[in-house]
């Protein structure tokens, strides 16, 4: 990892001081909003697909435990937001190793299959279970608040949001040069030689599966908060695909690649509303020609033609 | 008492037996090669001993410690490396993080550390990196220090292997045909090489085809054929053993 990976962060956090300022109206704060929560959770799940070369398909499911574990627990119960908050990320914590830790101990990629699996499972929990989730119509989410202070205004969300990602970019830098990154990337670059060099293989990925599904819980509750409203559709397969398209398209094992392709795959669908009825062959046929022709994805791609590291 | 003991060590994949009954011992600080015609067993016996094959029957002993069936990353913890005949580079990482890789044991691989980049975490990151650098060019890989892995000529890659084994400080080293592929001046290197690696105070277990160099450098041989072991002894025992010669040669029935 070059020195200068970390200039990237200080233009990040540039542009989002400045942000707030030069967007128009309210419509685009909030697509910036939901633009800067993607591009959290396409970076804890770029660290498990891209650095450490496992893949999950269920992780929209992580998403919905914290996002209705955000919306039961005040509801029904009474509990405070940010308990309800991390209850849902210990809760996703201990479901992602319950699962993680015996399909690790299988070769191959038996981890696609099980999040399939589980995200399905899980979806079709909360739609079944009507008389706490409020079924396929969702339900409420009641205000975040601390020490009195109650997040309410969209710019309120922004500035707790942007220091959100600001933070995420700064720890997955961090992470992905030291001495556990390098074990990630090592497993995935060869798996034989890392386990040689003493990396407890199916430690390391259980560890990153848990963390990225943690992460993934956490975003689903400031997206539940922020939105006032949660439905299934949050926690269903689509979304998962939707969130792997995101890292795949940015550029796997690209810090930089995971805020890009959150914000183009968050905004492409506003683009293409034009179309009338063809945005979604529109969004398909651009995100295969990227595939054909950025295999990579676009900033690991760009990189290598301007020729700066990412 | 040996630093590695093998006994009647086996393993057989389905019907066919790889390894049939081998024993053998290394006494610590020599340079200690196993040879054989392709197929014999040696690669295998290789996987065996550093965990990632598991034996079907027979003990092996590291310092009297019995450790056949432990997995890989538990016999690094004991000072055991390795490099690979068919390289194991992680072409997605520099040259210098494959060999600061291979130092991963003695570094702090905490989570939450690293991901707060503490300054403990960070110093002793960046005295790795010098550490890893000064190994680079131990191997005769100055040029690469700042190299991407998957930039690097074939040559460069099975030194880099051996960089990476050594960045484990370990006390057995396993190098599996160090010198396949390479040219003649490439393999002279590799010689010299290895023989540093042994004279700082590691013992080297070394299979390898080039017989001038498995001459030159081991204390004692072992000869596999078939899985099983055809002779053991110092290079001149083995160079007159007259199965040696005929699995070599051909024998005349």
């Amino acid at each position: 990892m070059k020195k200068n990976a970390y200039i990237g962060l200080y233009i990040v956090m540039a542009i989002l001081v400045v942000l707030p300022f030069v967007v128009p109206n309210a419509f685009y704060l909030d697509l910036v909003i939901r633009m800067a929560i993607n591009a959290v959770i396409v970076l804890g799940l770029n660290l498990l697909i891209g650095f450490a070369g496992q893949i999950s398909l269920g992780h929209a499911g992580f998403l919905g435990i914290g996002a209705y574990a955000s919306a039961v627990l005040p509801t029904h119960f009474g509990w405070h937001p940010v308990l309800a908050m991390l209850a849902g990320a210990v809760v996703t914590g201990l479901l992602a190793g319950l699962v993680a830790r015996p399909i690790f101990k299988l070769k191959g990629h038996y981890l696609a299959m099980a999040t399939l699996g589980l995200g399905i499972i899980l979806n079709i929990a909360l739609r079944n279970e009507a008389q706490w989730t409020g079924g396929p119509d969702g339900m409420p989410v009641p205000t975040m608040g601390l020490f009195g202070f109650e997040l309410t205004s969209d710019k309120q969300w922004y500035w707790v949001v942007a220091l959100l990602l600001s933070v995420s970019v700064w720890a997955s830098l961090n992470l992905i040069d030291s001495p556990f990154g390098r074990a990630l990337r090592a497993l995935h670059g060869s798996e034989v030689a890392s386990q040689v060099v003493g990396v407890d293989v199916v430690r390391y990925k259980v560890a990153i599966f848990v963390m990225s599904a943690v992460f993934a819980s956490f975003m689903g509750s400031v997206t539940a908060h922020y939105v006032g409203f949660v439905t299934p559709n949050l926690a269903d397969f689509f979304h998962s695909i939707e969130l792997v398209t995101m890292v795949v398209i940015g550029g796997m094992a690209s810090v930089y690649g995971s805020l890009v392709g959150a914000v183009l795959l968050t905004a492409l669908p506003q683009a293409l509303a034009t179309f009338e009825g063809w945005e979604t062959v529109a969004f398909g046929s651009i995100l295969m020609l990227c595939m054909i022709f950025m295999p990579k994805g676009l900033v690991p791609t760009l990189a290598a033609k301007f020729g700066k590291g990412d | 008492m040996s630093m590695l003991e093998v006994k009647d060590l086996s393993i057989h994949f389905g019907g066919v037996k790889a390894v049939q009954n081998v024993s053998f011992s290394i006494d610590a600080g020599i340079v200690y090669a196993v040879i054989g015609p392709n197929g014999a067993g040696k690669t295998t016996l290789f996987n065996l001993i550093t965990g990632v094959y598991k034996p079907t029957s027979g003990e092996i002993k590291l310092d009297g410690e019995s450790i056949g069936g432990k997995s890989p990353n538990e016999l690094a913890t004991r000072g055991v490396a390795r490099t690979f005949q068919n390289l194991q580079i992680c072409m997605n990482m520099s040259a210098i993080e494959n060999v600061m890789v291979g130092a991963h044991l003695r570094l702090d691989r905490n989570l939450i550390k690293a991901a707060l980049r503490l300054p403990s975490l960070k110093r002793r990151d960046a005295e790795m990196r010098e550490e890893a650098a000064e190994l680079m060019r131990f191997v005769g890989l100055d040029k690469f220090v700042d190299s991407r892995a998957d930039a690097m000529p074939y040559g460069a890659l099975k030194r880099l292997e051996i960089a990476r084994a050594l960045a484990m400080k370990p006390r057995l080293i396993f190098l599996d045909e160090p010198a396949a592929g390479l040219n003649a001046n490439e393999t002279i290197e590799v010689d010299h090489l290895v023989r540093k690696v042994a004279d700082s105070g590691v013992t080297v277990v070394l299979v390898e085809h080039d017989m001038k160099m498995v001459m030159n450098l081991s204390e004692r041989i072992l000869v596999l054929d078939y899985g099983k072991k055809l002779a053991e002894g110092t290079g001149e025992e083995v160079r007159k053993n007259p199965d040696v010669i005929a699995a070599y040669l051909g024998a005349h029935e």
